[in-house]
C-alpha cells in the first residue's frame, strides 16, 4: 500500500508569498512537492468559497498565505482577508469542518525558508490526518439518484 | 473556439534537470482546447520567441501558455512575443516550472506531474482570458527625493539636469546628512565636507529643484506616474524669507546646554540653532521642546534681537500636497550607539565612543576644533583602541550583517590619530580585513605598515575604568590566542550600521518591502537594486544596506536613470488588471445593487457611486458601483467583498479562478 | 503547590550555610520546598569531559523522578546543578532521538519540561512579591552582586536579560535598603574548577574581581553559586598572596543577605561558616523604622 500523497492547494498573493516562494526556488531550498500554488493579486481577493470547491474537487488541505500585516502591497487586502478567515473558520467549526486542514500565514518575499518550511509542515500534517473524504460524499452522481428514488417511491 | 498554444521551456538545464519536459508538453497537448504543444531548450531566447510566433501564425494560436521561470521575471517578455505575433498579449499565462517545481524538488514522477498539474491550471486559465488593453495614465514629470544626504542629493542633481523638476525633503534642519559630519573619506582623506558642500549649495541654486527642509511625509497616495503626496513642513519657527543667516539669534540665546544632535552629544548647542556652520538653507530653527518660550513662555531673545523680525513663535506645521511621477528614497542609516555594549560600558564611560563621535573629534569644525581629545578631561590620548565589527557579525547581539564601511573607516580613523600624534600607540582588534574597494586594501596597508598602526586579530570581551584609564580586556589569536589586556586612554567602537529608526514607519506609508532590519527591500537582489516592487518608488543609498559613498553615489545616479526612463514620455501603460462592475441591457443595466461596500473597502477610492437614470426624464432608476479605471491598483478585494458577484477583476476574474482551482485538482472541466 | 529541592552535593557540605539561609528564608515566608527523594549527582563538570550521554543521562534522572514524584516546579541554588539539569532539559526537549536514548538509560518514561527554578528566579517569584511583609530590618551596606558565569551563559539556559551586565540579584535586593553598585565584573570567570587543580588561576582571576569590587566602592560581594563562593572566600590567602593586598571584603550569598534583613539570626544563616568575616555585614543592619 503506497503511501498517501496528499494534494494541497495553497492561494498566495503574488507580492509577498509567491515572491517568497520564488526565492526559496532561487535559493534552491527543497520542500515536498504536494502544495500547488494558484497565485491571486492580493489575499483580500479570494473568495472563500474557492477554498470548499477546492476540497469538494479533491483537495485535502489548503494554504492561504499573504503579506505581514501593515506590509499589504495594496495596504489593507489582508486586514480584509484575515476578518473573512476569522468568521469563516467558525463557521466552518460549526459545520463540523475540520478546519486543520486550512493553514492561513503571513509570509514575506523575503522569506523564503519560511514557505519551505510551511510547506513541509502542512503535508506533514495533512498527510497525518489523511485523505478529505467528508465533502465528496456531496456530488451530484448521488444526489441524482437519491431524487430518481424518492420520485419512484 | 480555444486554440490554446503551449510552449515548454528547460531553460537549458534548471527545468530539464529534474521534470521531463518532454512529457509535460506531451501531456499538455491532450488537453482539451490546445492545438499546439512543444518543448525547447530556451523559450525567452531569440530563436526560442521566433518559434512561439511561427507557431501562433501556423496553428492560428488563440492564446498561449508558457511553462518557464517564475512569471515575474519574463511574463513581459513573453508578453510582448504575443503581441508581436499578433495577438492580445493579456492572452498568454505563464506556469512557474522553475522557481516554483524545478529548483524545489528532485528529479521524478512526481515533480514531473506537479509540472504538468501547473500546466493544465494554466491553460485553463487563459482559455477565460479576454483580450486586455493597456491603460494610458499621463505622467506627471516631478520627482520627489526624500532624504537629503549625499544619496538624494545626486539623484536629484542628476533629475534636475536632465531638465526635470525635483522635489527634495529632508527631515532634519539641513540637508548633507551623515557625509557632512566626517572629517576625511576613505580612501583618499579627502575632506568631506568640502567635496560635499559645493553639492548642497548646487541643489538649493539649482532652478529645477525645491527645498523642503525640516520636512517629513505625511501620506503618500497613487502609483507610479501618479502619486499624491503630503508633506508635512514642520514649524521652525523662523521665517526662512525674512532670515538673512546673520546669527544674533542663537548668539543671545540663553539654553545652551542641549546636546549637540551634529557633534553626536560632544557638544552642547543652543535652542535655536543652525545644525552646523555649512549648513544649506544656512537658517536656524527653534528645537520647541528646549526652548524656553516655549516651555515657560519667558524669554523671547532671539525675537527681540532679530534685525528682520523673522522668529515667529505662532508658526504651525502646514501639510502641502504634492503630485509626482517617481520617487526616489534616500532616507539613509543610523549606527549603534555606546549604549547598546553592556560589556563596554552600557554608554557610561566617557572615553568609550562610537566612530560618528570620532569623526567629530577629528574633524576641524568639531567641538575640539580637529584635536583627538578625550570627553571626560580633554586630555590628549597616548593609546586608542579600536574595536571593528562592534555589534555586527553577531547573531547574539541580533545583527548578523556584515557593516562593509567599518574597516575602512577604523584604518582611516587610526591613521587620522597617528597624523595627529605620531608618538600615540594605535591598536585595532579586528575579526577580518573587507577592504575590498578600488584602492582599499592599499589604505589599509598605509594604516599597518606606514602608519604603524597595530593590528591584533581577536576580540574584546569587556571594558572596565580603573582609576583613569581604560582597560580593554582582549585576545590576540594569531599569538597562539594570547589574552592581551590594554590600557587605553580612549576606545572607539566601530559600531554596526543600522536602518533609520523611522524607516518601517515609511516603508508602511509607501508600501514598500523591507527585510528584518528595517532595510528596504529591492526589487531582485542581482539585477534591480534600484527599484522596489512598488513601481514608481526607487532606492538609492544605505537605507537600502550599509554601503559606503562610492556605492552610493552609484546607486543614487542609477535611481535617477530608472526615473529619467519613466519620465521619458508623456503618457505611461498601465496594466490593465483592473476591476469591472457588470454592465448589461436594460431594464436591468447591472446587477450591482448599489450596496456600496466596495467602495469602503477599496484602498484607493477607486470607486464611485454612480446614478443610473431614465435618459428622458431624468428619474433615477438605479444607483451602482463604477470602478476608476485611471485609479484601481487590480487587488481584487471589492470583488471577494462583492455579495452578488457584480464586480469582477479583469485578469483574475472569478470564472478564471475557478477554473484554475478545478483544473488543478484534475477533474474534467 | 509543591516544589522540588535538589540540593546537589555543595549544599550539602561545603556550601552548607548556602542551603541553610534559603531554606531559614523560604520558611520565613512561608514556603517549606520537599527535597527530590532519592536524588543523585548532576555530573558537574566532571560528567560532561568524559562522555556526553553520562552528562545529559546524570541530571535528566533529577528531571523525570522529580516528574515521577509530582513536582512540577524544582528549586536548584547550585548555578552548576542548574546549568547542567537546564542543559539536560534544552538537549531532551529539541531532540526526540536523544529523548528517547535517554528514556531507555534511565528505564523511564518522562516529558523532561518540568519548570527548573535558579535561586534568582525563586526568589523572583515567590520571595520579592512578600519580601515587604517580613524585612524589618535595613543593611547599610554598598554590596556588589556576582554573578559569575553559569547564570550568565549560554543563552540557550540562561534566564538572565542581560547577559553581560544583569540587574536581576540587584532588583532583588533592592528591599534590603542596602546600596546596589554598578561595576563590571559582574560575569567574569573565577576560575571555577580550577580551584582544585590550578589554585593559581583561580587566585589570579578571582583576585582581579575582588580587585574591581572594592575599586568600585563595594563593602560585601553577594553570590548566588557555590563555586564562586568558594572561590572568593576560601580561596582568600591564595588570591590576597597574588594580588599582593590585605583586601577582607566579605563574601555572602544572597540569601544570607536576605535573611539578614528579614531578621533571622546570623546563626541560623551559617554566616560563621566563612572563612573571611562577615562580622562587618551583620553589624551593619539597622532597624527600620515603623
Amino acid at each position: 500500500m503506497s503511501e498517501f500523497e496528499p494534494k494541497i492547494v495553497a492561494f498566495v498573493c503574488n507580492w509577498c508569498t509567491y515572491a517568497g516562494a520564488d526565492l526559496a526556488g532561487t535559493n534552491r531550498t527543497k520542500y515536498a512537492s504536494n502544495v500547488k500554488i494558484i497565485r491571486f493579486p492580493c489575499t483580500g481577493r479570494i473568495d472563500f468559497m474557492l477554498l470548499m470547491k477546492a476540497f469538494e474537487n479533491g483537495a485535502d488541505g489548503v494554504i492561504v498565505s499573504g503579506c505581514h500585516p501593515n506590509d499589504c502591497h495594496y495596504t489593507s487586502g489582508n486586514f480584509h482577508a484575515r476578518r473573512r478567515w476569522i468568521i469563516f473558520r467558525s463557521l466552518l467549526d460549526f459545520i463540523g469542518f475540520d478546519t486543520d486542514r486550512i493553514t492561513f500565514s503571513w509570509i514575506s518575499a523575503a522569506e523564503g525558508n519560511k514557505w519551505a518550511q510551511i510547506v513541509d509542515e502542512v503535508t506533514e500534517k495533512i498527510k497525518s490526518k489523511g485523505p478529505f473524504t467528508d465533502l465528496k460524499k456531496l456530488n451530484c452522481t448521488l444526489l441524482k439518484q437519491l431524487y430518481d428514488e424518492a420520485i419512484t417511491k | 473556439m480555444a486554440r490554446i498554444g503551449v510552449f515548454i521551456c528547460h531553460c537549458g538545464e534548471n527545468i530539464s534537470a529534474t521534470v521531463n519536459v518532454t512529457q509535460v508538453a506531451e501531456a499538455a497537448s491532450k488537453l482539451p482546447g490546445v492545438t499546439y504543444a512543444t518543448d525547447y531548450k530556451y523559450m525567452c531566447s531569440d530563436p526560442g520567441q521566433t518559434m512561439i510566433i511561427e507557431a501562433i501564425k501556423e496553428h492560428k494560436l488563440t492564446g498561449i501558455v508558457v511553462g518557464s521561470c517564475s512569471p515575474r521575471m519574463h511574463e513581459a517578455t513573453f508578453r510582448k512575443v504575443a503581441e508581436k505575433a499578433g495577438i492580445n498579449s493579456y492572452l498568454c499565462e505563464i506556469a512557474n516550472l522553475r522557481e516554483q517545481v524545478s529548483w524545489v524538488h528532485p528529479k521524478s514522477d512526481a515533480t514531473t506531474q506537479k509540472a504538468i498539474d501547473i500546466v493544465r491550471t494554466l491553460v485553463q486559465k487563459v482559455k477565460q482570458d479576454s483580450p486586455l488593453y493597456p491603460i494610458k495614465v499621463p505622467v506627471t514629470k516631478t520627482a520627489l527625493i526624500i532624504g537629503g544626504g549625499i544619496a538624494g542629493i545626486q539623484a536629484a542633481l542628476d533629475i534636475a539636469n536632465a531638465g526635470h523638476q525635483v522635489i527634495i525633503i529632508e527631515k532634519s534642519p539641513s540637508i548633507g546628512g551623515h557625509m557632512s559630519q566626517l572629517s576625511e573619506t576613505f580612501p583618499t582623506l579627502d575632506c568631506s565636507q568640502c567635496i560635499l558642500t559645493p553639492r548642497m549649495v548646487e541643489v538649493a541654486q539649482h532652478p529645477n529643484i525645491t527645498l523642503h527642509t525640516f520636512a517629513e511625509v505625511e501620506s503618500i497616495s497613487g502609483f507610479v506616474g501618479n502619486f499624491d503626496v503630503n508633506i508635512k513642513l514642520k514649524a521652525r519657527s523662523v521665517d526662512l524669507s525674512k532670515c538673512t543667516g546673520c546669527g544674533t539669534c542663537w548668539q543671545k540665546c540663553p539654553s545652551k546646554k542641549i546636546p549637540d544632535e551634529f557633534n553626536e552629544g560632544l557638544s552642547d548647542r543652543t535652542a535655536i540653532y543652525t545644525p552646523f556652520p555649512q549648513a544649506v538653507p544656512n537658517k536656524p530653527v527653534i528645537d520647541r521642546a528646549n526652548c524656553i518660550w516655549f516651555l515657560k513662555g519667558k524669554c523671547g531673545l532671539c525675537k527681540k534681537n532679530c534685525p528682520t523680525g523673522a522668529i515667529d513663535y505662532e508658526m504651525q506645521d502646514e501639510i502641502i500636497n504634492i503630485k509626482v511621477g517617481a520617487i526616489v528614497t534616500a532616507t539613509g542609516f543610523d549606527i549603534k550607539h555606546t549604549d547598546f555594549f553592556p560589556e563596554y560600558g552600557y554608554g557610561q564611560y566617557r572615553n568609550v565612543i562610537d566612530g560618528l563621535q570620532f569623526e567629530r573629534l577629528a574633524s576641524a569644525s568639531g567641538p575640539t576644533g580637529g584635536e583627538i581629545r578625550r570627553p571626560s578631561d580633554g586630555k590628549i590620548p597616548e593609546k586608542i583602541v579600536f574595536i571593528a565589527c562592534a555589534g555586527s557579525r553577531d547573531k547574539a547581539k541580533g545583527i548578523e550583517y556584515c557593516s562593509k564601511i567599518c574597516c575602512m573607516y577604523t584604518a582611516k580613523h587610526a591613521m587620522l590619530y597617528k597624523h595627529k600624534k605620531p608618538e600615540g600607540k594605535a591598536y585595532v582588534f579586528y575579526m577580518d580585513i573587507r577592504a575590498a574597494g578600488k584602492n582599499y586594501d592599499e589604505f589599509v596597508r598605509r594604516a599597518i605598515e606606514k602608519d604603524e598602526v597595530l593590528y591584533i586579530r581577536g576580540r574584546v570581551s569587556r571594558i572596565y575604568e580603573k582609576n583613569d584609564k581604560l582597560i580593554v580586556k582582549g585576545i590576540d589569536t594569531l599569538l597562539n590566542a594570547q589574552p592581551i589586556e590594554i590600557e587605553a586612554d580612549m576606545v572607539v567602537l566601530a559600531t554596526a550600521v543600522v536602518a533609520n529608526k523611522d524607516a518601517e514607519l515609511l516603508a508602511q506609508k509607501m508600501h514598500i518591502s523591507y527585510d528584518k532590519h528595517h532595510f528596504f527591500s529591492e526589487a531582485h537582489p542581482k539585477l534591480r537594486p534600484v527599484e522596489t516592487n512598488t513601481a514608481g518608488i526607487m532606492l538609492a543609498g544605505a537605507c537600502q544596506t550599509a554601503k559606503d559613498i562610492p556605492d552610493t553615489v552609484s546607486q543614487a545616479s542609477a535611481a535617477a536613470s530608472k526615473v529619467l526612463g519613466l519620465f521619458s514620455s508623456d503618457e505611461m501603460t498601465r496594466e490593465p488588471i483592473v476591476a469591472v462592475v457588470n454592465r448589461m441591457a436594460p431594464p436591468q443595466f447591472t446587477t450591482c445593487t448599489g450596496c456600496l461596500l466596495c467602495m469602503e473597502v477599496c484602498p484607493y477610492n477607486a470607486i464611485e457611486r454612480e446614478e443610473i437614470r431614465d435618459r428622458r426624464t431624468g428619474d433615477l432608476i438605479k444607483v451602482a458601483a463604477k470602478v476608476n479605471a485611471g485609479l484601481c491598483q487590480g487587488c481584487g478585494t471589492c470583488v471577494a467583498f462583492c455579495r452578488n458577484k457584480s464586480i469582477d477583476l479583469q485578469g483574475f476574474s472569478n470564472q478564471q479562478m475557478l477554473s484554475e482551482v478545478i483544473a488543478l485538482l484534475n477533474q474534467p472541466f | 503547590m509543591k516544589i522540588g529541592y535538589y540540593p546537589g552535593c555543595s549544599l550539602e557540605s561545603s556550601s552548607k550555610e548556602y542551603s541553610k539561609s534559603l531554606l531559614a528564608v523560604a520558611e520565613k515566608c512561608g514556603i517549606i520546598p520537599e527535597e527530590i527523594k532519592g536524588w543523585s549527582c548532576c555530573g558537574a563538570s566532571a560528567a560532561h569531559n568524559l562522555n556526553h550521554d553520562l552528562a545529559i543521562v546524570l541530571p535528566a534522572r533529577t528531571l523525570a523522578i522529580a516528574e515521577e514524584q509530582g513536582f512540577t516546579e524544582i528549586l536548584v541554588p547550585c548555578a552548576a546543578c542548574y546549568r547542567r539539569l537546564a542543559a539536560a532539559q534544552y538537549e531532551v526537549t529539541t531532540n526526540e532521538e536523544t529523548h528517547k536514548k535517554v528514556e531507555s538509560y534511565l528505564e523511564l518514561k518522562f516529558s523532561g519540561k518540568i519548570k527548573i527554578l535558579s535561586v534568582i528566579e525563586f526568589l523572583q517569584k515567590y520571595i520579592s512579591p512578600v519580601a515587604d511583609q517580613y524585612i524589618v530590618n535595613n543593611l547599610n551596606q554598598k554590596i556588589a552582586c556576582y554573578y559569575g558565569c553559569l547564570l550568565a551563559r549560554p543563552k540557550e539556559t540562561s534566564t538572565l536579560k542581560r547577559t553581560e551586565d544583569p540587574l536581576e540579584m540587584e532588583s532583588v535586593l533592592e528591599k534590603t535598603g542596602a546600596k546596589l553598585i554598578n561595576w563590571a565584573f559582574k560575569t567574569e570567570c573565577c576560575g571555577a574548577s580550577l580551584s582544585v587543580s590550578s589554585t593559581a588561576i583561580v587566585a589570579k582571576l578571582s583576585g582581579k574581581i575582588i580587585e574591581n569590587a572594592v575599586a568600585s566602592g563595594a563593602e560585601s560581594i553577594v553570590v548566588a553559586c557555590p563555586m564562586c563562593h568558594m572561590n572568593l572566600d576560601m580561596r582568600r590567602p591564595e588570591i590576597k598572596k597574588q594580588i599582593k593586598k590585605d583586601l577582607d571584603i566579605p563574601v555572602l550569598f544572597i540569601t544570607q543577605v536576605l535573611g539578614l534583613s528579614m531578621g533571622i539570626p546570623a546563626d541560623k544563616l551559617g554566616l560563621n561558616n566563612h572563612f573571611v568575616s562577615t562580622k562587618k555585614v551583620i553589624s551593619s543592619i539597622v532597624k527600620k523604622e515603623a
